[in-house]
């Protein structure tokens, strides 16, 4: 690949057992499949605990995407398609996940997520995906309390983060941590759209502003309008960012300043609370299925 | 839990509240509105089975268009959806 045609907007595709787990042990083994609009992820949970997982992007056909996924995350753990007892899927391709016993919808799967990752204190959910950005409230128990989606533009979202990457040529992980690479913060571009706040942005750097001073103005512009979309369902803490864009630190950092509520930090990747949320659909709709509750 | 449908632009706030506690999905809504905005879904927020009013897709991006001849942005008028939810689970945003 010639170094013109490098994609700053690509992202790692990853996958990871956790160790020292052998599903043989467990007497639930469950799938959760989330095909996002950008990313595609799987996890595998053991009795409802995180032994497998896998993130790709998505491809044209969301079946094959949804095989292509749950198979790399089954990847080293010894696991077929076959041994696994229930399967959930999730996302906007969830209805084209072809062995999901059930399908859920992403909002109430990143709420169970988010409640397994950061525990029962959660309230406030925001999801930043590739094409939407949601901010969900929960109860104690991961259960949505209330919802609001905003999907009629990419401002605001990821894809418009790939795309920015790519316009200032910094590679989409190291985009957040050079957007804060300012002395002062600039005004904002314009957020309706990610198309103008795009246009906006070569604007500024053909006026001489360095790309990280028009970074900032990207991230600032993006975090200003979810705080709008976030201030409609109202923030109570504690207050979590799920979704791939929350390993992004330009947003996280902003939405901290400007909400004044800290957002708890993972000890997983964000990116998989609604895959996450889904295997956890699927214990529960097997323990139905079998009689356990 | 409250579903809000709809989306925020630079002209306002277009949403549809539905609070599925309340709604019970018996489908008069669908019927009361003449613009197809409504729609019964299959509950897809727990393992439970059941059904409730949802705002469809097609219209989820321009409610703002496909509400219009009933709720235009200035006046008060009483709505048919509105009018026809006996548990009072439908509400907007504008």
């Amino acid at each position: 690949m010639s170094k013109q045609s490098k994609e700053f907007w690509r992202w790692r595709e990853y996958r990871h057992t956790v160790p020292e787990m052998d599903w043989h042990d467990a007497k639930i083994v469950t799938a959760g499949v989330d095909i996002g609009s950008v990313g595609s992820k799987s996890v595998i949970m053991l009795d409802g605990k995180l032994h497998a997982y896998a993130a790709i992007r998505t491809g044209g056909v969301s079946e094959e995407t949804a095989i292509r996924v749950l198979n790399w995350a089954l990847d080293e753990t010894g696991l077929q398609t076959k041994n696994v007892h229930c399967i959930v899927g999730t996302g906007y391709g969830r209805v084209n996940v072809p062995f999901a016993k059930r399908t859920i919808t992403e909002i109430a799967c990143h709420a169970r997520g988010a409640h397994y990752i950061y525990g029962p204190t959660v309230r406030t959910v925001l999801d930043i995906g590739g094409q939407d950005c949601k901010a969900i409230r929960c109860d104690e128990k991961g259960k949505v309390i209330s919802f609001l989606m905003n999907d009629k533009c990419a401002a605001g979202t990821g894809r418009g983060l790939e795309v920015f990457a790519d316009l200032i040529r910094v590679p989409i992980a190291e985009l957040g941590k050079a957007s804060l690479n300012v002395e002062k913060e600039p005004a904002p571009v314009s957020n309706t759209c990610v198309i103008f706040a795009k246009a906006e942005s070569v604007a500024l750097l053909r006026q001489g502003w360095e790309k990280e001073k028009v970074a900032a103005a990207y991230h600032l512009a993006m975090v200003n309008r979810i705080i709008d979309l976030l201030t409609k369902v109202g923030v109570e803490k504690d207050f979590v960012v799920t979704g791939g864009v929350a390993n992004n630190i330009g947003i996280i950092s902003r939405l901290e300043k400007n909400l004044g509520i800290k957002p708890l930090e993972p000890n997983v990747d964000p990116i998989l609370a609604g895959a996450m949320g889904a295997a956890l659909f699927a214990k529960a709709l097997y323990e139905k299925q079998i009689g356990l509750r | 839990m409250l579903a809000h449908y709809g989306y925020k632009d630079g002209s306002g706030d277009y949403f549809i509240i539905i609070d599925t506690d309340k709604c019970d999905g018996c489908g008069k809504c669908v019927e009361a509105c003449a613009y197809g905005v409504m729609e019964l879904i299959e509950d897809e927020f727990d393992i439970e089975d059941g059904s409730m009013a949802a705002v469809t897709e097609e219209h989820r991006k321009k409610i703002k268009y496909s509400c219009g001849p009933c709720k235009p942005i200035s006046g008060e008028r009483k709505l048919p959806c509105v009018l026809a939810c006996s548990p009072k689970a439908i509400s907007h945003s504008w």
